[in-house]
């Protein structure tokens, strides 16, 4: 061993132990920290080993992707039977509607996306603008163009809607009608007046205090026989009617929470400025009470997104329910596994990105209060 | 709420609703120019829609066989589909013309509800499916055997019953849905499986090796399945009524869809009545048999073709045969 001497101070700073950097290292502070997180690491890889190679081969390798009928899934060790969704795909998407007019809800899609593009422009200058056309305007453009019968448009009615277009549909309705409802009827909840405050609270109570499933079900079921004779209200209508009433109560809490959050000594500078209620609560207070409560708001969204699949039990075809009958094909019975593995996937890119699209709102919007 | 609140609530609702919708409905059907007909969101064999959105199914062929007969097309028909809990308002409503949506007919539905049954095209029932090798030919030898069964549902009791009468013991297996049912029988929890028979064939395809099990011909229970229509209709009640048994009918004097044109001219008086001269009496035109048996088929070329051996079910006719052939579909003559 050869002894080098260095002067004091002088001593060059040495390798960090090889145990404590690298793959090793991390596999030591990680995963193996000490014998009781050993013995978890290990029982852990051991169920992988036993799961997940079976579901790779389940999933893709022995997997049937495209046939025109059942026959290669029936073949003995066939893994799923992706054919199967492969063959209805279209089904899973638009539900019953007129293959002939997909360009139809195509082109009320491509727009929307056209249209909120601008919105994500920073320098893009009439946003108000644009956002007051995309809330006002574009339903109407959506609705000619989806439900039809005005301006040459074929009618389709709503009972031939379904699948993704209709969760899609349910879904967006629901956000963007409850959003303002839940904000007005919040702000009615803390309103000193009191007859606009006990009918916020009413409401709010009322609706929460329902399963969205006996909403629909009393939208579906006993409606119709209140109404006069010959009055067909659309039960698509209904159920969404339901829904939004439904939703905005429970925007409601969350958006009183982000009022409740604000110091009081905001609400009297907004005061002392000589603004009205309006100016100081559009201004000053819902401004910094809505970012708060952004992760509150897009967690009702995603709620709701999946709650649409509730309207299954009135019968209104949407995604999850058109999977379900296609499922009962009597030349397809059997694949339900793959229907609902494929359901569930489409649910979670959207419930996922919608996460993440707050996530990034949040760090946008974000003036240094967190802590 | 209380029961009886609620009791009143709906019954008072439902009179409501009885009394609202009194319109007639043939004329209403002609006038809008399609028959609404309530199907189930999917039952295969029965009603269920296929890849390009079409219905297909033994009881979607009663609601075309009735757009046939009024409009001469059995095209015309629009369909609703409906969860078993919202059919019966549906049908108050107004909201549909007809249901046809495999509704088991029974006194309380008959006489409390407002609606009238128009007969019987399917006659279902509880029954048994068990694994091949084990050899068992009926249902009385499955004395001591392990049985999966959907929880909560009146087959449970069913089951119960036909054991005690027959002095038999065995062990329930309950699961919540009836796939989990199969995936039990599959999996050799159990020995048998019991559900209505129409179920069971169903389930059946549902297995790795549907070749590997049985349907026992013992039938448990007496599930007969119809068309209903609204009470105060008669008219209505009647086209909807005859439609059906013109397809039995039809099969019975060996009238198919590929050679009604050439039994137009029969000299049998039976048939010549089957093909032309009593739409009068029902409202409609004289050529409503020949347009359903033309556009629908009789009654066992639609089972055949829906649920019998022409489909993947492969259901055997056992009590819906014809009653010259052993079973129970029986339709009054026509004259």
């Amino acid at each position: 061993m050869s002894k080098t001497s260095y002067a004091v101070g002088e001593h060059p700073d040495l390798e960090p132990p090889a145990s404590t950097i690298g793959v090793i290292g991390w596999l030591r502070e990680n995963l193996f920290s000490n014998w009781w997180n050993s013995l978890l690491t290990l029982f852990g890889f051991y169920l992988i080993y036993l799961y997940l190679p079976p579901l790779v081969e389940w999933m893709f390798v022995k997997a049937v992707w495209s046939s025109p009928d059942r026959v290669p899934c029936d073949a003995e060790g066939a893994g799923a039977c992706w054919a199967f969704i492969d063959n209805r795909f279209t089904q899973f998407m638009y539900g019953f509607y007129p293959k002939e007019l997909y360009w139809r809800p195509n082109t009320a899609g491509l727009l929307l996306i056209a249209l909120m593009i601008p919105l994500f422009i920073k320098s893009f200058r009439w946003k108000w603008q644009l956002g007051a056309f995309i809330l006002l305007v574009y339903p109407f453009i959506a609705f000619v163009l989806i439900h039809g019968g005005y301006l040459g448009f074929e009618l389709v009615e709503t009972n031939k809607w379904g699948g993704l277009m209709l969760t899609l549909i349910l879904s967006a309705v629901g956000i963007v009608a409850s959003l303002p409802i839940g904000i007005v009827l919040a702000l009615g909840r803390r309103s000193t007046m009191p007859i606009v405050k006990s009918v916020c609270v009413v409401y709010i109570e009322f609706w929460r205090g329902v399963p969205l499933i006996t909403v629909l079900f009393m939208s579906s079921v006993m409606l119709p026989l209140f109404f006069p004779e010959g009055t067909d209200f659309d039960k698509l209508a209904r159920a969404m009617i339901g829904i939004i009433m439904f939703q905005s109560a429970y925007m409601a809490e969350v958006v009183r929470g982000g009022l409740q959050a604000i110091p009081k000594g905001q609400y009297e500078a907004a005061a002392s400025l000589g603004l009205t209620y309006w100016k100081s609560m559009g201004l000053i207070i819902l401004p910094q009470a809505l970012k708060l409560v952004i992760p509150g708001i897009v967690n009702t969204f995603i709620a709701l997104f999946k709650d649409t699949t509730l309207v299954l039990i009135i019968g209104l075809f949407d995604l999850l329910a058109i999977i379900q009958q296609a499922n009962s094909d009597p030349e397809w019975l059997g694949f339900d596994t793959e229907g609902y593995v494929f359901a569930g996937l489409i649910f979670w890119i959207f419930c996922f990105s919608m996460s993440r699209y707050s996530i990034a709102l949040e760090q946008k919007l974000h003036t240094g209060h967190k802590r | 709420m209380s029961k009886i609140t609620s009791t009143l609530l709906l019954s008072s609702a439902l009179a409501l609703a009885a009394n609202t919708v009194s319109a007639d409905t043939l004329d209403s059907v002609k006038s809008k120019g399609f028959v609404q007909c309530g199907v189930s969101t999917g039952l295969p064999g029965f009603s269920n829609a296929d890849k390009s959105g079409n219905w297909k199914g033994l009881d979607v062929d009663v609601c075309r066989a009735v757009a046939a007969a009024t409009l001469g097309d059995a095209s015309k028909v629009k369909f609703t589909p409906l969860t078993a809990k919202e059919r019966f308002t549906a049908l108050q409503s107004g909201e549909i013309d007809m249901l046809s949506r495999n509704t088991t007919w029974t006194l309380t539905r008959d006489a409390s509800l407002g609606l009238n049954f128009a007969g019987v095209n399917y006659y279902d029932g509880q029954g048994f499916m068990v694994k091949k090798n084990l050899g068992v030919k009926s249902a009385l030898e499955l004395d001591g055997a392990a049985v999966c069964i959907q929880s909560g549902t009146t087959t449970e009791l069913n089951l119960a019953d036909y054991f005690r009468e027959n002095g038999m013991k065995y062990k329930a297996i309950t699961y919540d849905t009836s796939d989990a049912t199969v995936k039990g029988f599959e999996a050799g929890r159990c020995d048998v499986l019991t559900s209505d028979q129409s179920q069971l064939y169903a389930l059946r395809i549902k297995l790795k090796d549907p070749k590997s099990a049985i349907v026992l011909p013992e039938v448990i229970s007496k599930e007969p399945l119809g068309p209903v229509v609204r009470q105060g209709d008669d008219k209505w009640f009647n086209i909807v009524k005859w439609s059906l048994f013109a397809m039995v009918n039809a099969e019975e004097m060996g009238v198919t869809s590929k050679n009604v044109d050439s039994m137009k001219n029969s000299k049998n008086p039976a048939i010549a009545r089957l093909m032309g001269g009593q739409g009068e009496k029902l409202g409609l035109s004289d050529d409503w048999s020949y347009n359903i048996i033309k556009q629908v088929g009789n009654y066992g070329e639609s089972f055949e073709r829906n649920v019998g051996m022409g489909s993947p079910l492969k259901i055997s006719r056992g009590l819906n045969a014809l009653w010259k052939k052993g079973g129970l579909q029986y339709a009054p003559p026509i004259r």
